[in-house]
């Protein structure tokens, strides 16, 4: 019973440092216009490989990294810790499956810690055996210094998440979280009766590429003038999300949930079921349990995406750097959204209920079985 | 450990005075997380009268009974003097394999169910085991535990959740029963409850393996020449905690879905609840009323600070806060009424 004591207080300081991280502002005007722009741009690419499209694009000379293959890929993953960053890696190894070029592929996991992240990178340039470096930074101020060094010693790919320093050869990744929550926001703002109820929910404070998403869909809310109740916390968690959303609708009607990640939106949807109320309008992701719910019941939503697909990206730079072929820099991949117009394309009934469909995978050797389907 | 008056004489089931039975007079003793629950519930109400409706607050004990039963099994652990870290974990592995192995086949749920139990059983006597008779401290094992289980469903898992779980495997967590006189639809979570509940309160007040429980938590040195077979009652008292665990995990499953982090710090909940619950207010070392009461508070309390409107980082201070001006109460209040706890 003596440990009780010490654990509460670890809890209370848990919880006491958790409300004081949360003043930081992470609202970008100029940020939110480019990439509200960006939405609206056509790509140049193949329209049916939006993983080699680019939006924009700006391409630079790469003559300087050019080797002679067979090349060693070395990548430092910040983690394989949820279901959209398993069909990521999946996605990328496969694609390394394609690239004989490519005679080994060294994966480094950090498993969402920065410190782990700076001393694989560091072990990886020690060690002397890549030709060149993805990275997949885990968060973006702490992997900066060590992505600055990496720099000096080899080409640099990033992807997914970004660092504060161009030396990379490249940033490859989608248009970003403020064009994801405005896909959301404005779809809400089209379909909801007048003076309709919205509910936010948000998986985690103080997390940028969630904070973006926020921001955006909030400043479209504030255009729009549209009641948004509340503002929710869910932890990504799918009891969580039902017991909020139980809560908002014993207090009154919702019309719309706006969610940063689609993870937890059947559970939201359970909790209308439950309570007898008809279904919002609601925001999802391209993962199938939502994609199916959405076609079954015939809901009135959108899938805002963040695509796996740019995993494969990731590796196409790579490539692309190590033969010495020009690569757009940075490389803006398309950011597309599931409508009911390209539902159906995107609904694969023998994956798992977490398969994120926008991964480019389904064309590739070996799809379904390893990606999990039947 | 203190020696601690009640505790002998509920062990030993004789009571001075008046004789009240041990469960009662446990629950008069904890008198006080009664009131506060009270007190909770009656504001939530006061924020929204339709609380109390009958529908509305069944399914406010429907969310709570996973948490209530994980509590229930979390006592035994806690009256035997350990702690049982692995609950959340076997939960996550719990809803994970289920759909894993069920994959949305409702024929599949009842041996899946079956096996679930199983696993169960096999946690709970290695976790009883080791820390019996290898000495490990059951902190230490329970939390190699967690991580053993949460590596096993993420192994056999891949990393993403695979598969679903069968309507008839949700049912135990999202169904109702439909047309009940007075009060409506009753969730089939509230009647499972009040089942596990009863073979709860009946395990650790009626039995001669509650009375050990207890006796092991108090003195185990004492128990042993009183012939109490000391790891035998961990072991089991680690078996209990594993199958609410599983059970938890069923209901769980059942009312959100597939999900890798359903698990995630319930055990930590399920320790504060019990805290709230029996060892900390006011000291009655153990009764299973007060813990179950203290898991329906903790989870009231979510809600009221939900209904407040708080944001939610400040909603976890809060709790904590609150948890330790509980505990901090009822320590207070046992030094100043002369008794001896440890909390």
């Amino acid at each position: 019973m003596k440990l009780i004591k010490p654990i509460l207080v670890l809890f209370a300081l848990a919880g006491m440092t958790v409300a004081l991280s949360q003043a930081s502002e992470f609202f970008d005007a100029k940020e939110l216009a480019f990439q509200r722009a960006a939405m609206t741009t056509t790509p140049e690419g193949p329209a049916d490989q939006p993983w080699l499209q680019a939006i924009n694009p700006n391409y630079i000379d790469t003559t300087q990294y050019a080797t002679e293959a067979p090349w060693t890929i070395c990548f430092s993953n910040a983690g394989v810790n949820n279901a959209w960053r398993v069909v990521g890696w999946t996605t990328m190894q496969a694609e390394v499956d394609l690239h004989p070029e490519i005679a080994n592929f060294i994966h480094v996991d950090a498993e969402g810690s920065d410190d782990k992240q700076i001393s694989d990178i560091n072990g990886l340039l020690a060690s002397g055996n890549c030709d060149a470096l993805i990275v997949s930074p885990n968060t973006t101020a702490a992997l900066t210094p060590v992505v600055e060094s990496a720099c000096k010693q080899l080409p640099v790919i990033i992807f997914d998440r970004g660092v504060n320093t161009d030396c990379p050869v490249a940033f490859v990744g989608p248009i970003g979280g403020y064009a994801f929550g405005i896909a959301g926001a404005e779809f809400i703002v089209d379909n909801l009766p007048k003076g309709g109820n919205v509910l936010a929910l948000r998986i985690l404070p103080g997390v940028d590429v969630l904070e973006t998403r926020w921001s955006g869909a909030e400043q479209i809310f504030k255009e729009a003038g549209v009641n948004v109740v509340g503002a929710e916390f869910t932890e990504g968690s799918t009891a969580t999300t039902k017991a909020i959303v139980e809560d908002y609708l014993q207090r009154g009607n919702i019309d719309a949930v706006w969610m940063d990640a689609g993870a937890t939106s059947v559970a939201a949807l359970e909790a209308f079921e439950d309570a007898g109320a008809p279904y919002p309008i609601i925001i999802g992701e391209d993962q199938q349990d939502f994609l199916i719910k959405w076609k079954e019941e015939g809901l009135t939503a959108i899938a805002p995406t963040y695509p796996t697909f740019q995993w494969r990206s990731a590796i196409i730079a790579t490539v692309k750097t190590l033969k010495g072929e020009s690569i757009p820099s940075p490389w803006v991949l398309p950011q597309l959204v599931i409508t009911a117009d390209t539902l159906d394309d995107y609904i694969e009934p023998n994956m798992p209920p977490l398969f994120y469909a926008m991964c480019g995978c389904q064309t590739m050797p070996n799809f379904p079985q390893r990606w999990g389907g039947r | 450990m203190a020696p601690n008056v009640s505790t002998e004489q509920a062990a030993a089931g004789v009571m001075r005075g008046r004789s009240w039975h041990p469960a009662i007079a446990g629950v008069i003793k904890v008198l006080p997380i009664f009131l506060i629950l009270a007190g909770i519930l009656v504001w939530i109400a006061f924020l929204n009268p339709r609380f109390l409706e009958p529908a509305q607050f069944l399914n406010f004990i429907r969310r709570s009974a996973p948490l209530m039963i994980l509590a229930g099994g979390q006592l035994f652990v806690i009256v035997v003097g350990g702690f049982d870290l692995s609950q959340g974990s076997l939960v996550t592995l719990t809803v994970l394999l289920g759909a894993l192995l069920a994959s949305g086949d409702p024929s599949t749920t009842w041996w899946v169910i079956l096996l679930l139990y199983g696993i169960a059983l096999a946690v709970g006597v290695f976790n009883g085991a080791v820390t019996s008779y290898l000495r490990v401290p059951s902190f230490i094992t329970t939390l190699g535990m967690l991580l053993t289980l949460k590596g096993a469903a993420l192994l056999a898992t891949g990393g993403a959740p695979r598969g679903a779980l069968p309507t008839n495997f949700r049912a135990f967590g999202r169904a109702y029963i439909e047309g009940v006189p007075l009060l409506g639809r009753v969730p089939w979570a509230v009647i499972v409850l009040l089942v596990i509940g009863g073979v709860l309160i009946f395990l650790f007040h009626y039995t001669q393996f509650g009375k050990q429980a207890l006796a092991v938590g108090d003195n185990q040195h004492a128990a042993r020449l009183s012939g109490v077979n000391v790891g035998l009652v961990r072991i089991a008292a680690f078996v209990v905690s594993a199958l609410s665990a599983v059970t938890a995990g069923i209901m769980l499953g059942g009312f959100s879905g597939v999900s890798l982090n359903v698990g995630d710090g319930l055990e930590l909940e399920s320790i504060s609840a019990v805290v709230l619950g029996g060892a900390a207010l006011l000291g009655g070392r153990g009764n299973m009323l007060a813990a179950l009461a203290g898991a329906l508070t903790l989870q009231a309390l979510f809600t009221l600070l939900n209904f407040l409107g708080l944001p939610s980082p400040i909603r976890v201070a809060v709790q904590g806060v609150i948890i330790i001006g509980a505990v901090g109460f009822a320590s207070w209040r046992a030094a100043r009424g002369g008794q001896e706890t440890e909390a």
